[in-house]
């Protein structure tokens, strides 16, 4: 192993080998800025890519597991149902970790019914969701997490109350919740260093502005009205791709603990974080919601570790399968010998 | 062309029949009539005669009628046949119907209580007192309504000939050896028997189960059992499911076979058992599994193939093993959830959107079952994708008799995969690159051998995203080229060929034992025939040689449209008016009678 630089993590290894793909995103998608920091921490905590796996659904979200770790395998499955291909896939290899992204739609629209599951069944992965309130890939309908009386051009007004996947996750029992904004590298990166070394299912819920379909103000979440941002979108939409308008990511400069500060979004509207701060014990899950519940009435993003606990045994625990991982089991483990066919033979006689 | 006489009735001169008759248990569901007629079924195997038993049951848990038909066949016939000659009537809903249904000449046992008022004089009305012999044997209030169920299976004894002592060991048998429980239930049989032998030692026994010797050697399973079992014997690691009848017990047997034969001396196991949210939910955990290298299947029904349409594109598309069982049961929409049918066969063939193709594995009896089990999963890792296996209810949930199973005759075959030290060796490595011409690429599993991106996205040779026509078409040209390599390597079809057969007759999965009865009554009839039982699909050169044979080839099947016969019209478009499709679908198993008048009948025009 070569010695251990400022530049080189445990494993002797520069970030660069964490890269992936190049993305194909917007510019200034704050998917990317998340997957740079799914890169930040994996090379911090020196893991070793070839013993991680990335799932995804589908959405633009789900395209960003090609865009980090490329030394990992990946799997990029169908539309609200990496759960389940989670569930096969890490109980087939209980020596892997995990890394999970998906995004509102595909977690909390068609995906909710295998996302609640998961949690309850307690796989062992980490559970990002890019959350932006809409369906970027199908030019911008509402997302079950978009709020209400929320405006969009062509889909008009979101009349439903949002679902708070961070609410979803502490009410079925999920051990790890968090939330965070793209734009906060460093919440984030710690976040999901934090996440990484849960056991179980850790939830992290990051709200990441889309910097293309969700630009429409009028939102009940302290959205102001952008002007000159209709014409753009109107360009944006009839130009063909590679020529959308360069974006500048959006980041934040740091907030202290408890500190409520505003963020402008790409159309020049503002969403509200708030930082959880010492008061806020996140072991507690009364308190935990009651934060949650509180956030909403009061328009804001709570941010940070909302809920944790002892986890829970994970599913292949629950289910007392052998050390040795499924999938690498030989012949000799897997397949009954001749004397044991006989004999149910003889039972059935 | 001839009248074609029906088995020849094998009556002696006496006007006895023996070992050559059916027998009807007319109950209501959920009055634990199960370990009765699996009591009879047993002690009549047992005495060497070859034996089948159906359970023609609702969709209901309790309340509704249920007839469990027992078929002895002296020269081995296991189909159903629709005609019976000794009945139970045991619901009084039904009884009327039941018993207008019975062959001139036949038995009615039914409950003295009824006072039931004979409607017909050809038949023999053997009235027990069941209320009165139940509560003599002191059963709980709970117990009284199971436990009457053998009344009937004494008086049958009593009056076929069956020995009480097979009954004894079968009731011992079924009920684990409790010994409480055999006495209490004995006890019944015993006291039904006596009242029969004293009461109507004058009713002629023109009904006679005699003790033979075609039975030895051989074993009694159902289709379900014998499925789980081959999987086990395939090395499956993970399975999820959904309940859903009639695969639910294949699942089950699943889990009794992993605990006997897949628990390590430590108390773990290497089978893990999943049950899902949902069928979409466990065929995403098959293929997550299968992705990741491990053996996995899921087992469900029609409705729960419909939901895993999608899964089954990501598993064809991605290339992930996985195996899939239909039990099929009828359709369209929920249909008919406790009733058999053949279904299902052009959809999981082309399941999923696109230009999705399958391979689909059809078993026919309890040993194709077995065998299917395990080599379905030499053949998901060999192919890379999901393998069907379509079995159907009367397959899965009756009893059959059948030869034992012979323990797979080749090791596990993992197929191409490749690991982080055979890289070096090969130098470069492209998943989806076609190395060997056979269309297969080299698989990697997570945490064992190098990445690449899975994806049910267009892609090139190195697994990476494209959208470019030309990587598309090249794609799916190698999807083609390793459809080819299945066509190869799939279980190959049997044929039957007769001299001089007029004919040919296709078939799959359970239609087989009434074709083979049909077979020999048209012989019989002068009408020798040659058939051809296809295995699996897609289908091989064999098929097409079979159809070159006869002008005249009959597609028997358990379906509405004649999938099978719509499906061989298309791959072999040169040879389709050959084709007559016989279909026929009323949620029963065939019967060879129903098969041999509808081919006549076609034959006669």
């Amino acid at each position: 192993m070569t010695a251990r630089t400022a530049k080189t993590n445990a494993l002797g290894l520069e970030k660069s080998a964490y890269k992936g793909a190049e993305s194909t995103l917007c510019n200034g998608c704050g998917h990317d800025s998340i997957s740079a920091k799914i890169i930040d921490a994996c090379w911090e905590l020196g893991l070793d890519q070839r013993y991680i796996f990335k799932l995804s659904g589908i959405g633009c979200s789900s395209k960003t597991p090609a865009y980090f770790l490329g030394l990992s395998h990946s799997f990029n499955t169908v539309h609200g149902r990496m759960p389940s291909v989670a569930t096969g896939a890490t109980l087939a290899n209980r020596n892997l970790i995990c890394i999970g992204v998906s995004g509102d739609g595909d977690t909390g629209s068609i995906g909710l019914g295998q996302f609640k599951h998961l949690l309850r069944r307690n796989v062992p992965m980490v559970y990002i969701v890019e959350n932006n309130g809409v369906y970027g890939l199908t030019k911008g309908q509402f997302s079950a997490t978009a709020d209400e009386n929320q405006r969009q051009k062509y889909y008009g007004v979101n009349p439903f109350p949002p679902i708070d996947l961070c609410m979803e996750a502490i009410v079925a029992d999920c051990t790890f919740v968090a939330r965070s904004f793209s734009g906060d590298p460093q919440q984030c990166r710690e976040l999901i260093k934090a996440a990484l070394s849960h056991k179980g299912t850790a939830l992290l819920d990051i709200i990441s502005p889309c910097v293309t379909f969700n630009d429409t103000p009028e939102s009940t979440k302290s959205y102001a009205y952008g002007k000159a941002h209709n014409i753009e979108l109107q360009q944006i939409e009839h130009i063909p791709p590679g020529l959308v308008i360069q974006r500048q990511e959006i980041t934040i400069p740091e907030y202290a603990e408890g500190e409520t500060i505003a963020v402008t979004m790409h159309d020049g509207s503002q969403i509200l974080l708030k930082k959880t701060d010492r008061t806020h014990d996140p072991r507690d899950k009364q308190a935990a919601l009651r934060l949650l519940e509180q956030a909403k009435a009061q328009q804001l993003f709570i941010t940070g570790l909302i809920y944790i606990a002892e986890p829970r045994p994970t599913l292949g625990e629950l289910s007392g399968i052998v050390d040795t991982p499924l999938a690498e089991l030989p012949q000799e483990r897997l397949r009954p010998s001749r004397e044991a066919l006989a004999k149910v033979m003889a039972s059935l006689s | 062309m001839c009248a074609v006489e029906l088995r020849a009735d094998k009556r002696t001169e006496s006007g006895v029949l023996v070992n050559d008759f059916a027998i009807v248990a007319a109950t209501v569901n959920g009055s634990g009539s199960q370990t009765a007629n699996n009591t009879l079924v047993r002690a009549l195997f047992k005495m060497g005669i070859p034996v089948n038993g159906k359970n023609l049951f609702p969709s209901n848990i309790y309340g509704l009628p249920t007839w469990y038909t027992i078929r002895l066949s002296r020269d081995g016939y296991i189909a159903r046949r629709s005609d019976y000659h000794v009945l139970a009537a045991m619901n009084p809903k039904t009884q009327a119907e039941d018993i207008e249904k019975l062959a001139s000449g036949g038995i009615c046992i039914h409950p003295e209580e009824w006072k039931l008022k004979p409607t017909r004089d050809d038949i023999t009305y053997i009235p027990m007192p069941v209320r009165e012999m139940v509560k003599e044997s002191g059963a709980a209030p709970g117990l009284k309504e199971y436990v009457a169920n053998m009344v009937y299976v004494g008086a049958i004894a009593e009056l076929l000939g069956i020995e009480l002592a097979e009954i004894r060991s079968a009731l011992s048998y079924f009920l684990k050896g409790k010994a409480k429980a055999v006495d209490l239930n004995y006890f019944l049989v015993e006291k039904a028997a006596a009242y029969v032998r004293e009461q109507f030692a004058d009713v002629p026994r023109n009904f006679r189960a005699e003790r033979m010797d075609a039975t030895r050697g051989k074993i009694l399973i159902e289709g379900n059992s014998a499925a789980a079992l081959g999987a086990i014997f395939g090395g499956v690691s993970v399975a999820a499911w959904y309940p859903i009848t009639p695969s639910t017990s294949m699942i089950d047997a699943l889990m009794d076979y992993a605990k006997e034969l897949r628990t390590e001396p430590d108390g773990k196991t290497t089978l893990v058992i999943v049950q899902a949210e949902d069928e979409l939910a466990a065929a995403g955990i098959v293929i997550g599994a299968g992705w990741m290298g491990a053996r996995s299947l899921t087992a469900t029904s029609g409705p729960g193939i419909s939901l895993m349409a999608e899964f089954s594109g990501l598993g064809y598309f991605a290339e992930v093993p996985c195996v899939i069982w239909d039990i099929q049961r009828m359709g369209p929409s929920t249909g008919l959830p406790t009733r058999t049918s053949q279904g299902d066969v052009l959809k999981a063939y082309y399941l999923s959107h696109g230009d999705t193709r399958h391979v689909v594995l059809l078993p026919a009896n309890m040993k194709e079952c077995f065998e299917f089990g395990w080599r379905a999963h030499d053949l998901a890792d060999r192919l890379q994708t999901p393998i069907f296996v379509l079995s159907d209810l009367d397959l899965g949930m009756n009893l059959w008799m059948t030869d034992p199973f012979d323990y797979p005759d080749q090791p596990m075959d993992r197929g191409k995969v490749i690991t982080y030290e055979d890289l070096e060796k090969f130098g470069t490595w492209g998943r989806y690159k076609d190395v060997d011409g056979d269309g297969i690429g080299y698989r990697s599993l997570p945490g064992q051998g190098p990445a690449y991106f899975a994806r049910g996205t267009g892609h090139t040779e190195y697994a990476t995203y494209s959208e470019r026509p030309d990587d598309w078409s090249k794609n799916m040209d190698r999807l083609a080229r390793k459809f080819e390599t299945a066509r190869r390597l799939v279980p190959k079809p049997i044929s039957h060929i007769e001299d001089n057969a007029v004919f040919g007759i296709i078939a799959y999965g359970s239609t087989d034992a009434p074709i083979a009865e049909a077979r020999d009554l048209l012989k019989a009839a002068n009408l020798p025939t040659s058939y051809h039982r296809i295995r699996a699909l897609p289908l091989g050169e064999a098929t097409r040689e079979f159809l070159s044979l006869y002008e005249r080839v009959y597609v028997v099947e358990n379906n509405y449209l004649g999938q099978m016969a719509q499906l061989l019209k298309m791959e072999y478009p040169d040879l389709a008016n050959r084709l007559i499709s016989i279909s026929h679908c009323d949620g029963l198993p065939l019967t060879a009678r129903w098969i041999v008048d509808s081919i006549l009948e076609k034959e006669q025009k």
